[in-house]
């Protein structure tokens, strides 16, 4: 055993002497796959890190949480809830979004009981330790640092908030610095929030600390018993509904890039390895005949793929991490659409990840060397040795029967639900479709080119013959291209689908001329029945449609829906785009989003109670479902008269505008903002602008993907081209023997680029025909099941016409440059050498 | 390698080999035996089954029928560890084509059986020096494959063949990309070689004169082994 490992250290390090660059392809080729990996799944891991770490400052270090509805409730349940056995510290909170006077947006405001929330949130009030006392003063506030940024105010500094119509006045008494609060925030004493933003008596949640030894869930059954209905106690979750979608759109994204990431890589490795393997196979089976176990063989490869991987895992980190810092420092300002607010290119690594890459690059270069190793272990010994072809190798890997049934598989995959909202089995139905298609294509492709016509010239017929005849390297040229180019054909179709289903949503949803908002993200400023009518009156104002918007608590743990009430005509409502119609119903009727369906198990024809706060309800009938990109948390549509008079509120916060034939939108719009008075907290934009800024950030939101989209397709084409360079040099006896036969050095070359460009164009085609495929799985199962909402498919056959030729031209170019090295220089003498 | 147990060093009795049923079997009842130091010659029409005789031997390839026994060992009741595992202690080869490690030097590559089989560092060196003087390269030591000439490398390939004292040397066509200056030197060599190790050899060659280098001449047809006429 000894003597073996060290013959075969001794061979090994030879023939990295005698031919460094063949022994570097596989070691390249791995680095390339370990750094793409790296890259996105640092990346990938700063980002989500990001988004866990600011709903972890939103909820401190409660072991539970008591909420109620988002309007809140009384604060009398604090002292009962306090006594409950196993409570060790109840924090009351109040948690609301304050529209301010001369900002669209509004501040979220969380006010605390100091010395409770001490106890609670000791990183949140740490800083304030001096100003405790400052805390207390009843119109005061603490802003984050972004907060402050943002807002442009120093400490000392007044702003004016809007709560319903009027003015109130706080003064910022100080900072919290960005380490400890990244969010724009203010921090408020609860007495004094309640007291100067109207909501006296009102919490929103409790904040629980179970005592030491105290069981939760017993503590948690405790609680639930003081509760009165439409109240629950949970443990703290990720519940922010913006912080939720935007996390949840963008791990869609990276997941699916960290999947074409790991499987490019994966695949690299696996090709270099199994064509470093086919080159050396004579030398193998000489191995064998001189005396070499099967098995002692296999393990040697393996073992030497561990040290390749290795080494190329090492090199492949470091370029990782230099990849993924470059990319945050390149992006991170779009990365999702700046959602990620605090993503200032931090990049998070320590040794454990040199360590876990470093290892799985070792791991993937043994897995990548076994296969092959273990095929060139068992081939016929006596075979290998008088040939010295590897036209056999692989044959059982490459027949129909396995690439159908992984194929069939993925399909299965595709139609099963998802599992806890993540489409899973969608992903993986996408990783057995692609290996389906790199185990099929060779197959098809062997039966294309079997009846190609025989060209005329000879370095042409040579070429075809080449491919026909090798069909081991040949199949690993089809499987580079496929697995680099399908993914990206199907996150083309996908992102394209995207666009093109959002902007006929878009236009639907703009019907008017004017938008017209009051705060947003559920701000506390609205318009009462005197500002409509004012509005109404603005010279060159047509008319105006209303529209109250809130968010409605269905389920206590769950994101709230939101509910619109809005003006609807006699043939339904035109400014939604319906996706199924129920027709006519009795009673009241609601339309409801997609995610409607899917989280709240609502259908047409179905009756339901929305419970709209205090007491009031509101009975109605879906009518019909329709399509809602913008809230992927589910909102329902009822009519206004009939929300109104159920007790609902009559004030609005949204309005549609029509304008008087030949009135100036710009005019219209200043003398909305005259005669309203509310300053910046009034929104009003043209349909043009509206759409234009909607499209910016959704193209925004994908820019990272198609950044990182950008780097695997490059990293897929250098495996291409060292694909190529490996074939071409494994095959130089044989252009040594073509350059005696009298074939010309240009013929030689001319060769190599027509087996490339026949390669790139049967692997392109197979890869689009299965980008196809894919695409259907990312639009209908993977972006369904994870986005709730539904997309019409849209191939933008531009951009894939001209990627396919950007490949095809690439794939000859590798093959050439490959080739000529090859074939240059002393490849007449390389005939000499018997293998 | 050790002591030569008594008996034959190989015995080969009613051999039958065939690659598809719907062929004709390559041979039917094949049988031959081999005395230590006995050097043997098999000639035979092309694709006659030569090579695939050699194979069977060597325990590359599995008969249909019949036995190989090598050094005492029966060769078909081992498994493939267990046939390499011999080959490496007992046989040695030599190839029509050379098939000497490109990467490797002439001295290095003749060391390979023993740095597989184990052997310390020092006596490998040794031994293989003392190969390559005896097969008339021991300035070559050093120097790369590529510099060499086909005779040459021929030369290294039976010094390859011979260094670990096999009990059983087999040679297909080791002289036919030869002229026949170097094939008569080479031929020389290997029954020179065969002889000191005081195994057997096994010579599979188109050429008459090279089969009278042997003790016996053996013709391989469909029928078996006869002796040459
Ligand atoms: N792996 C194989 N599969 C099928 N048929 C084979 C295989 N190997 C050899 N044969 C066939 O078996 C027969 C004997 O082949 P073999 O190589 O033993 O001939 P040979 O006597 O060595 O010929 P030569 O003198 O030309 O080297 C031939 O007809 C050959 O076609
Ligand atoms: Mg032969």
């Amino acid at each position: 055993m000894k003597a073996q490992v060290r013959l075969w250290w001794r061979l090994w390090c030879a023939q990295w002497r005698a031919g460094p660059v063949r022994m570097l392809v596989p070691v390249i080729a791995l680095a390339l796959g370990v750094s793409l990996a790296t890259a996105v799944q640092l990346v990938n891991r700063s980002a989500l890190a990001e988004f866990e770490q600011a709903a972890r400052r939103l909820s401190g270090d409660a072991d539970l949480v008591v909420r109620g509805p988002v309007a809140g409730f009384q604060e009398g349940l604090y002292p009962l809830i306090a006594r409950v056995p196993g409570v060790a510290v109840a924090s009351p909170v109040l948690e609301l979004h304050v529209t301010l006077a001369d900002r669209r947006e509004p501040l979220q405001v969380i006010a605390l009981d100091p010395l409770r929330a001490a106890q609670l949130q000791p990183r949140l009030l740490g800083e304030l330790a001096g100003e405790r006392r400052a805390f207390f003063a009843p119109d005061r506030i603490f802003l984050s640092a972004r907060a402050a940024d943002t807002l442009g105010v120093r400490s000392g500094d007044r702003i004016e908030v809007l709560v319903g119509s009027s003015r109130r006045s706080l003064e910022v008494a100080g900072q919290l610095s960005a380490a400890a609060y990244p969010r724009a925030v203010g921090l408020m004493d609860i007495a004094a929030a309640q007291w100067r933003l109207d909501r006296l008596g009102v919490l929103t949640r409790i904040d629980l600390r179970v005592a030491r030894g105290a069981d939760i869930d017993t503590v948690r059954a405790a609680v639930a018993r003081h509760l009165p209905p439409g109240m629950s106690v949970a443990a703290p979750a990720v519940d922010d509904a913006r912080l939720a979608s935007a996390s949840r759109a963008y791990r869609v994204n990276l997941t699916m890039l960290a999947l074409v990431a790991v499987l490019t890589g994966a695949f690299l490795v696996f090709a270099a390895q199994a064509l470093s393997l086919l080159r050396r196979r004579p030398a193998l089976a000489l191995l064998r005949a001189l005396g070499v176990t099967r098995g002692g063989l296999a393990r040697a490869l393996a073992a030497e793929g561990v040290v390749v991987g290795l080494i190329g895992a090492t090199i492949g980190f470091m370029a990782g991490v230099a990849l993924a810092r470059w990319m945050l420092g390149a992006v991170a300002g779009d990365l999702g659409a700046g959602q990620l607010e605090s993503l200032s290119g931090a990049l998070i690594v320590g040794p454990g990840d040199a360590t876990a890459f470093i290892l799985l690059g070792a791991a993937m270069g043994g897995a990548a060397a076994w296969l092959p190793g273990r095929e060139a272990a068992t081939q016929p010994v006596a075979q290998a040795l008088r040939a010295g072809d590897a036209s056999a190798a692989f044959a059982r890997v490459r027949s129909w029967r396995i690439g159908g049934a992984v194929t069939g598989t993925g399909v299965v995959l595709a139609l099963l639900p998802p599992v806890q909202g993540l489409p899973v089995f969608g992903y993986a139905s996408i990783g057995a479709l692609l290996l389906g298609g790199v185990l099929l294509a060779p197959a098809a492709a062997g039966g294309l080119l079997g009846r190609w016509p025989a060209p005329r010239a000879a370095e042409a017929r040579l070429a075809i013959a080449q491919l026909r005849g090798s069909s081991a390297r040949t199949a690993i040229g089809f499987a580079a291209i496929i697995v680099s180019f399908s993914l990206m054909v199907a996150m083309a179709i996908m992102v394209h689908s995207f666009r093109e289903s959002f902007i006929a949503w878009l236009d639907q949803a703009l019907p008017a001329d004017l938008q017209l908002r009051l705060g947003q993200g559920g701000g506390s400023a609205t318009l009462d029945a005197a500002g409509q009518e004012a509005a109404r009156e603005v010279e060159g104002v047509a008319r105006v449609e209303f529209r109250r918007s809130r968010p409605l608590v269905l389920r206590r743990e769950a994101v709230p829906v939101q509910l619109v009430a809005m003006e609807i005509g006699e043939g339904g409502v035109p400014a939604l785009t319906i996706v199924k119609d129920g027709g006519p119903v009795p009673g009241t009727p609601a339309w409801i989003s997609e995610a409607m369906e899917d989280l709240y198990r609502w259908r047409t024809g179905e009756h339901v109670t929305l419970p709209l706060g205090g007491g009031h309800t509101l009975a109605v009938t879906i009518a019909g479902v329709f399509r809602d990109y913008g809230r992927s948390g589910g909102s329902v549509v009822v009519p206004r008269a009939a929300y109104v008079e159920a007790g609902g509120d009559s004030a609005a916060n949204e309005a549609l505008v029509w304008l008087h034939r030949g009135a100036a939108a710009d005019v219209v719009v200043a003398a909305l903002h005259a005669r309203l008075g509310i300053g910046e907290a009034l929104q009003v934009r043209t349909t043009g602008e509206v759409r234009e800024r909607s499209l910016r950030s959704f193209d925004r939101a994908f820019a990272i993907t198609y950044a990182l989209e950008a780097i695997a397709v490059f990293i897929g084409l250098l495996g291409v081209g060292v694909a190529a360079a490996s074939t071409a040099l494994s095959r130089r006896a044989e252009f040594g023997m073509l350059r005696h036969l009298g074939l010309l050095r240009r013929q030689v070359v001319a060769m190599l680029a027509e087996e490339g460009l026949l390669t790139g164009a049967i692997g392109t085609g197979c890869a689009l025909l299965l980008g196809g495929v894919l695409s259907l799985v990312l639009v209908h199962v993977v972006n369904r099941q994870s986005f709730l909402w539904s997309i019409d498919l849209a191939v933008p056959w531009g951009t894939l016409a001209m990627l396919s030729a950007v490949l095809v031209v690439s794939a000859a170019a590798a093959a050439l440059i490959g080739g000529r090295a090859a074939a240059g220089g002393d490849a007449i003498r390389a005939v000499r050498e018997d293998w | 390698m050790t002591a030569a147990p008594p008996g034959p060093v190989l015995e080969v009795t009613g051999l039958a080999k065939r690659f598809r049923a719907d062929r004709a079997p390559v041979f039917a009842n094949v049988s031959l035996r081999l005395a230590a130091g006995e050097y043997v010659a098999v000639m035979g029409e092309s694709g006659v089954g030569k090579s695939t005789l050699l194979n069977l031997i060597a325990g590359l390839d599995r008969p249909d029928a019949g036995s190989v026994c090598v050094g005492g060992a029966e060769l078909t009741t081992l498994d493939d560890d267990g046939a390499t595992v011999l080959r490496r202690r007992q046989m040695g080869f030599v190839f029509q084509a050379f098939h000497v490690l490109p990467y490797l030097t002439v001295a290095q590559n003749v060391s390979l059986p023993l740095d597989l089989l184990g052997v310390s560092r020092q006596e490998v060196a040794a031994r293989a020096a003392a190969m390559l003087t005896a097969v008339g390269l021991g300035s070559a030591a050093a120097r790369w494959p590529r510099e060499l000439s086909g005779g040459e490398l021929q030369r290294i390939a039976i010094a390859r063949a011979l260094v670990h004292r096999p009990r059983l040397v087999l040679a297909d066509e080791p002289t036919g990309n030869l002229d026949p200056r170097s094939a008569t030197q080479v031929l020389a060599l290997l029954r020179e070689q065969v002889r000191a190790a005081g195994g057997g050899g096994l010579l599979i060659t188109h050429s008459l004169a090279a089969a009278r280098t042997a003790d016996r001449v053996l013709v391989l047809s469909a029928q078996g082994l006869e002796p040459l006429a």
